[in-house]
């Protein structure tokens, strides 16, 4: 297999053939925003938080859906970057409904981190204030759309590794929502096999265990790699 | 519109049919769902869920699909529809009062009252679609007027004013 070396952020970094920007940086311990890619899912390019510059082409790219190529040099870190990762973030924030205070996930919330690192200390926008509900009516799980940013981690995990299929995205634009079969309550779901792995792929609060109480759930989705290695490599731990 | 008339079992044969025909393909399930809308007026959990049995396709996206396109409908439509234009030019000629007495009228007797957005036809303003039939030049006092012959013709007998 070959391998390409590129530079990202004046760092010479190596890649193999047909990994990401965003997979070659990871490898390298250099960290780009993101909250729709997972490693070991699919890439839907939706939050676009990932864009990254790249010398000569005047458009900036998803790092997530771009691939690395011999002698690219790529910057991950530039004002006008953080500038429009700042404004996604806000977007996302006024948005929904996010009151991390009194979040299942305060403090291990990739929104909340990410608004942290980029200083996102107001919203420029007004909020939304959208009237959305929130689902309890499984055993052990409870699925809140008021902090749902409809980044379809949970639809991917549960159709690409579990093979459930239980969740999709109903609606467009402001309506769109995450539903499960045929937006029935998630407790009367003949496909759901109660695995988890969507509440543990979610980067916000919208998908939870039930019996935690606030700021005390911490998520992974670092499952998925094993799985995957599991799977097609029979590497276990 | 009103759905097409026949039995349960001859509407579930008519969208078999349409299945078949795309070889119960899933990239077919826009048309699916088109043919089912047709049949019944509107799609139900009962016809979605059968869709995706035959189509082996998840419920979740069978519905994901549908409801991204605004064409499909999940309740029951009225049995009349108006459609009142709020193209600029009607919009001018008057269509705000129209379509106050369309709603009027609509709350007697069982019209769907909703707006468009230019018909193409501004010389004939205010424009009106009652049951997909234009009226040009139409005056609220004529729209409600057609609303109600429109009703009492599809519903003959005695009528209770409400
Ligand atoms: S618990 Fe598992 S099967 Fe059920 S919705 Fe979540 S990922 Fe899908
Ligand atoms: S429930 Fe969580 S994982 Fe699913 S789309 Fe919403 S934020 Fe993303
Ligand atoms: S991580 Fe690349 S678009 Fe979301």
């Amino acid at each position: 297999m070959s391998v390409h070396t590129l530079e990202i952020d004046g760092r010479m970094v190596t890649a193999l053939e047909g990994e990401t920007i965003l997979a070659a940086a990871e490898d390298a311990g250099i960290f780009i925003p993101k909250l729709c890619a997972v490693e070991g899912l699919s890439a839907p390019g939706a939050c676009r938080l990932c864009m990254v510059e790249i010398a000569g082409q005047n458009k900036l790219r998803a790092a997530c859906l771009t691939r690395a190529a011999e002698g690219m040099v790529v910057r991950t870190e530039t004002s006008a970057l953080r500038e429009q990762r700042k404004l996604l973030v806000e977007l996302l924030l006024a948005e929904g409904n996010h009151v991390c205070s009194v979040c299942v996930v305060n403090g291990y919330c990739e929104l909340q981190s990410l608004a942290a690192a980029l200083d996102v200390d107001h919203v420029r926008f007004t909020p939304r204030y959208p009237a959305r509900t929130i689902d309890l009516s499984h055993e052990r799980f409870g699925l809140d759309h008021n902090r749902c940013i409809l980044c379809t981690r949970c639809v991917r995990a549960c159709d690409e590794i579990e093979g459930a299929h239980t969740l999709d995205v109903a609606g467009r634009g402001r309506t769109a929502r995450i539903i499960t079969d045929l937006a029935e309550p998630w407790g009367h779901s003949e496909s759901c096999t109660g695995c988890g792995k969507c509440v543990r792929t979610c980067p916000t609060g919208a998908l939870f265990l039930k019996n935690k109480p606030a700021a005390e759930m911490k998520k992974d989705s670092g499952f998925i790699r094993q799985i995957i290695a599991a799977r097609r490599e029979k590497i276990w731990i | 519109m009103i759905p097409a008339s026949g039995n349960e079992d001859e509407r579930l044969k008519a969208l078999d049919a349409v299945m078949a025909g795309h070889h119960y393909s899933g990239h077919a399930l826009i048309e699916v769902l088109h043919a089912a809308q047709k049949e019944w007026g509107y799609l139900t959990s009962g016809l979605m869920r059968h869709i995706a049995r035959k189509l082996r396709l998840p419920p979740s996206r069978v519905l994901g699909v549908a409801t991204f396109y605004h064409l499909f409908r999940f309740t029951s439509p009225a049995p009349h529809e108006a459609v009142v234009c709020m193209g600029t030019a009607c919009y001018v000629q008057g269509a705000a009062n129209l379509l106050d007495s369309a709603r009027r009228a609509c709350a007697r007797n069982g019209w769907a009252v909703t707006t468009g957005r230019c018909v193409g036809s501004c010389g004939l303003a205010p424009v009106a679609v009652c049951d997909g039939a234009a009226m040009s030049r139409a005056t609220p006092a004529a729209l409600s007027a057609e609303m109600e012959r429109k009703y009492d013709a599809a519903n003959p007998g005695p009528r209770a004013r409400g």
